[in-house]
């Protein structure tokens, strides 16, 4: 590279500074404070930008001070803490404000002082607000030790703790609030009369007799027996209406209305909060994101506190660095690929993702069978061994956790065949393992309702297996009980039983086997995804079981602490990190996924099948939302008609066909800013070439001592004599010389 | 509200409170912080405004920075004679740039400053090979750091000069997704 005129450096190799260099406005912004400019500190009550020791002082006091001016309007407008200056010049600059302020009108000083005030006040709400926030001294020590990554499954447990709680909130304040009221008041209620046919038989499941201890302990497991009959299951809602003094309370509306409101407020609690990291990740390119300017700068945790963390940062960043190195040698590889390795390696995908599909139809196929003869084994009530009964109550679940816990293991070694990219080798097993997930309890609940809905060949009388399944939304809600309770048992019973031997073996017994097996890793996608899980499961069965929320909210609380004391004593956190800021992205994209996924059943069941006639309270309609119609039609006219409006196909196919334009207009508008950037970033490059162009030429001309062409000189400078303005000419040709009329005083020596 | 503390005037810490990211009793705890560093140095009343400065070795063994790579450069961008004594004033700044609440535009300058470290308001190759040597303590091999640093100037410079002007610097850590939380020290 040919010698910059420009930063020229001197011998030992520091850049000189350019007396020109340092006073263009966005130099002076920068610089440091060296010890001469304490002395003007001195100076009371004026405000001063940062300014150089060298260079600006002779040059122009009048443009510094017309800077000050300029700086000082555009400061006023910042608030103070925001402003990149030192503490002293910063309370300078507030001394400044309070005496100006006495000079304005009272009106003027009393927005003033509101508008401080109001700030500070905010300040102190979020302080006590965020003293309040849960666990927030665990998650304080737990960023220490581990970092931002493993932080944000910490947070993301907490912000499902309070999802579940003020789900189960809104359940209890509109469902069982009022029948509680109700028996304590003076309210009537209505129940749901037996109307003595066939529907309605209900028989009892309470255990009779002599009951043996372990058969509550099954009941307990298993959400029957005395637990079927209780506030926990739908069955229990009998109650129709409740007439208080001076109002009816219609239970089964409310019960349909709190469902509807409990999922929709998940939605928009999701979407607010993963407004913030959406906003962000669109900001940032795809590619970019995993740049290397993002690991340099922003790689180090500044939070680290611990020693033992501090030292695995650094060697995830350094596999961080590595890995990248090695990902453009891949790409390199990849756009190096002839046709006929690229057939072959299509060949093998095809036959692998051809595979995969195989193993997931399997295991869905056995989790299919599985439900289908627990079902059948429970109708028979063959009440053998206690274990072989809880077995037969849990073989959906058992079979849904081993299907979970062997196909990743089968993800992450088929991947290493299909020749991708590292980046994408994680974000496609991790798709893989969330549709796994997810579509198994799909599959479990398409399977119940096989099974409900089938009554040998005549089609069914009440609309579902009324012989098995009298109360059929109570069993459904039996079976989402049981596999929260298998769930959380999991979890602890792999933290106990799996973790806690795997640090004793590895720490006190050095072999080759145990070396490569290596201490447990905190990996975060496999957690996020069990937990995720588990809120789905949450949100399905709180229509069956509305207790559901908060055995959900009290199950993360203890999985938190658990969680907690397994990072701490067994893990350490994954050689393949993982980045904060990917993570809110992720975790609630899957979480929505997980949404998307529970309002599917939740509506075939609301608005397809008959509910039962023996249970609950949707009773006297035939399937659950008829009890929104059936209101409906009876509000009085005007709300009805708008009502009725609403839900027509005319409107319905307007207002597609209007966010449709919506979307079009939003998409093009993207389009125009994504180009406008990209102008913007030519331009700025444009403006940096044009600077330094200008300052060569400017340092040129302030060393070339003579004008080499004289003809052109004596023109140019008798025409300069008559117009005392700043006049430069440019041209190519570097031989003519280019001067300035009104020289600075400085290179009056040089000339 | 509570007992009365004689450390700081109000109006002080009123104007603490406008200058910083801090409210009245983060303030307060700070003081006790820097306090608790050099005790013999650090009078307990500042309703005076004493000009004690403490010294850079011990600042940077707080249990915040002592496992910072760039301790030393934090620590020197924040104070005033450039060797990283810092007084009180500077200690707070230094915590209120850091502290969640602060802008990403304030932190992008300091950010600079930081990484900056021969000072010439560029970083350039060198800067960049040193903050990667302190990340990953010298561990990657001299061509790897060369390869990394060559991407990372490839990505961020705008302006063709092969060293990154603060323009740049700002423009890439507008894109950078994790600067926000990773850049900041809870105390």
């Amino acid at each position: 590279m040919e010698v910059d005129s420009v930063f020229y450096t001197d011998r030992s190799g520091r850049v000189a500074s350019n007396p020109l260099l340092d006073q263009l406005p966005s130099y002076q912004s920068l610089l440091y404070r060296r010890k001469s400019s304490t002395s003007t500190n001195k100076r009371k009550g004026s405000t001063r930008t940062r300014l150089s020791s060298s260079g600006s002082g002779k040059w122009g006091g009048s443009t510094v001070r017309r800077q000050d001016e300029k700086q000082k309007a555009q400061t006023e407008q910042r608030p103070i803490r925001e402003l990149a200056k030192t503490m002293a010049e910063k309370r300078r600059n507030k001394t400044q404000q309070l005496e100006e302020a006495r000079d304005l009108s009272s009106w003027r000083q009393w927005k003033q002082n509101t508008r401080r005030n109001l700030r500070k006040l905010r300040d102190d709400a979020k302080d006590w607000l965020s003293s309040l926030q849960l666990w927030r001294g665990d998650i304080h020590m737990i960023e220490g030790m581990f970092g931002t990554g493993i932080l944000s499954y910490f947070s993301f447990l907490r912000f499902l703790v309070m999802l579940n709680l003020i789900i189960f909130l809104l359940m209890f304040g509109f469902v069982m609030l009022p029948i509680i009221i109700a028996s304590h008041s003076s309210g009537n209620t209505t129940y749901n009369q037996n109307d003595g046919s066939v529907c309605s038989v209900y028989p009892s499941s309470a255990r009779r007799g002599l009951v043996i201890y372990h058969e509550h302990i099954t009941d307990l497991l298993s959400g029957g027996g005395f637990l079927e009959q209780t506030y926990l299951f739908y069955g229990y809602y009998k109650v129709d209406k409740i007439f208080f003094s001076n109002a009816t309370y219609n239970l089964p509306l409310a019960y349909l209305l709190a469902t509807i409101a409990y999922l929709f407020l998940s939605l928009i609690w999701i979407v607010k909060r993963s407004a913030t990291g959406f906003k962000r990740s669109l900001v940032s390119d795809e590619d970019r994101f995993q740049s290397f300017c993002n690991k340099i700068f922003a790689g180090w945790d500044f939070c680290i506190t611990n020693e033992n963390a501090a030292r695995l940062k650094r060697s995830s960043l350094l596999y961080e660095l590595r890995t990248d190195l090695e990902e453009e040698r891949i790409k390199q590889k990849i756009a190096d690929r002839t046709r006929k390795e690229k057939c072959r390696i299509y060949l093998i995908r095809l036959i692998l993702n051809l595979f995969v599909i195989g193993v997931l139809a399997g295991c869905f196929y056995s989790i299919y069978v599985a439900t289908i003869f627990s079902q059948e084994a429970q109708a028979k009530y063959a009440k053998g061994n206690f274990i072989v009964d809880l077995i037969y109550e849990y073989l959906p679940s058992i079979v849904i956790t081993l299907a979970n816990f062997i196909t990743p293991l089968l993800f992450s070694v088929i991947i290493n065949f299909e020749d991708y990219s590292p980046a994408f080798e994680i974000r496609f097993t991790l798709m893989r393992c969330v549709f796994m997930r997810l579509t198994s309890i799909g599959v479990l609940l398409f399977s119940l309702w096989s099974q409900i809905t089938k009554c040998g060949d005549d089609p069914c009388i009440c609309g579902y297996n009324h012989v098995l399944y009298s109360c059929w939304e109570t069993r459904v809600g039996q079976e989402m009980y049981k596999l929260t309770i298998f769930d959380f048992i999991i979890i602890v019973a792999v933290t106990i039983f799996v973790e806690f031997p795997r640090k004793l073996i590895v720490n006190h017994w050095e072999c080759g086997l145990t070396k490569w097996w290596g201490q447990q890793e905190f990996a975060i996608p496999q957690n996020v995804l069990e937990i995720v899980y588990g809120q789905t499961i949450c949100w399905i069965g709180t229509f069956y079981c509305p207790m559901l929320p908060a055995i959900c909210t009290i199950k993360y609380f203890f999985i938190f602490y658990i969680k907690k004391v397994s990072l701490i004593n067994n893990c350490r956190p994954a050689t393949r990190p993982f980045r904060a800021s990917r993570s809110y992205f992720f975790f609630l994209g899957v979480l929505l996924i997980g949404l998307a996924l529970a309002c599917l059943p939740v509506a075939v069941s609301v608005a397809q099948i008959n509910c039962s006639q023996a249970c609950g309270p949707f009773v006297n309609y035939t399937t659950s939302w008829e009890v929104l119609t059936t209101t409906v039609y009876e509000l009085p006219d005007g709300v009805r008609t708008l009502l009725l409006t609403l839900s027509s196909e005319a409107f319905a196919v307007s207002f597609f066909v209007v966010t449709c334009l919506a979307m079009f207009y939003v998409i093009a508008l993207a389009g125009a800013h994504k180009r406008v950037i990209n102008q913007l970033r030519e331009q700025l490059v444009m403006e940096g070439r044009d600077k330094r162009f200008l300052i060569q030429k400017l340092c040129q001309a302030q060393r070339i001592p003579s004008v080499k062409s004289p003809v052109s000189n004596s023109r140019h400078r008798s025409s300069s004599s008559s117009s005392p303005s700043y006049h430069t000419s440019f041209s190519n040709n570097f031989n003519e010389a280019l001067f300035l009329a009104n020289s600075p005083p400085d290179s009056s020596t040089h000339v | 509200m509570g007992n009365k503390q004689t450390i700081f005037t109000d109006e002080q810490l009123d104007a603490y409170q406008d200058c910083t990211f801090f409210t009245r009793k983060e303030i307060l705890r700070l003081h006790g912080r820097y306090h608790e560093l050099a005790p013999h140095l650090v009078p307990m009343d500042y309703t005076k405004e004493p000009d004690c400065n403490v010294p850079l070795a011990l600042i940077v063994n707080m249990p915040e920075l002592k496992e910072n790579p760039f301790r030393n450069r934090i620590v020197e961008s924040f104070s005033e004679d450039g060797m990283g004594n810092l007084s009180f004033n500077e200690f707070v700044d230094m915590f209120s740039v850091l502290s969640e609440m602060a802008p990403r535009e304030l932190k992008a300058i300091y950010a600079f400053k930081i990484y900056d470290f021969n000072v010439d308001n560029y970083l350039c190759k060198e800067d960049l090979e040193k903050t990667l040597n302190r990340l990953t303590k010298e561990e990657l091999t001299p061509e790897e750091v060369e390869l990394v640093c060559e991407k990372a100037i490839e990505e961020a410079d705008l302006d063709g000069d092969s060293k990154l002007s603060f323009a740049d610097f700002e423009n890439m850590i507008s894109r950078a997704p994790d600067f926000l939380s990773t850049f900041h020290i809870r105390i």
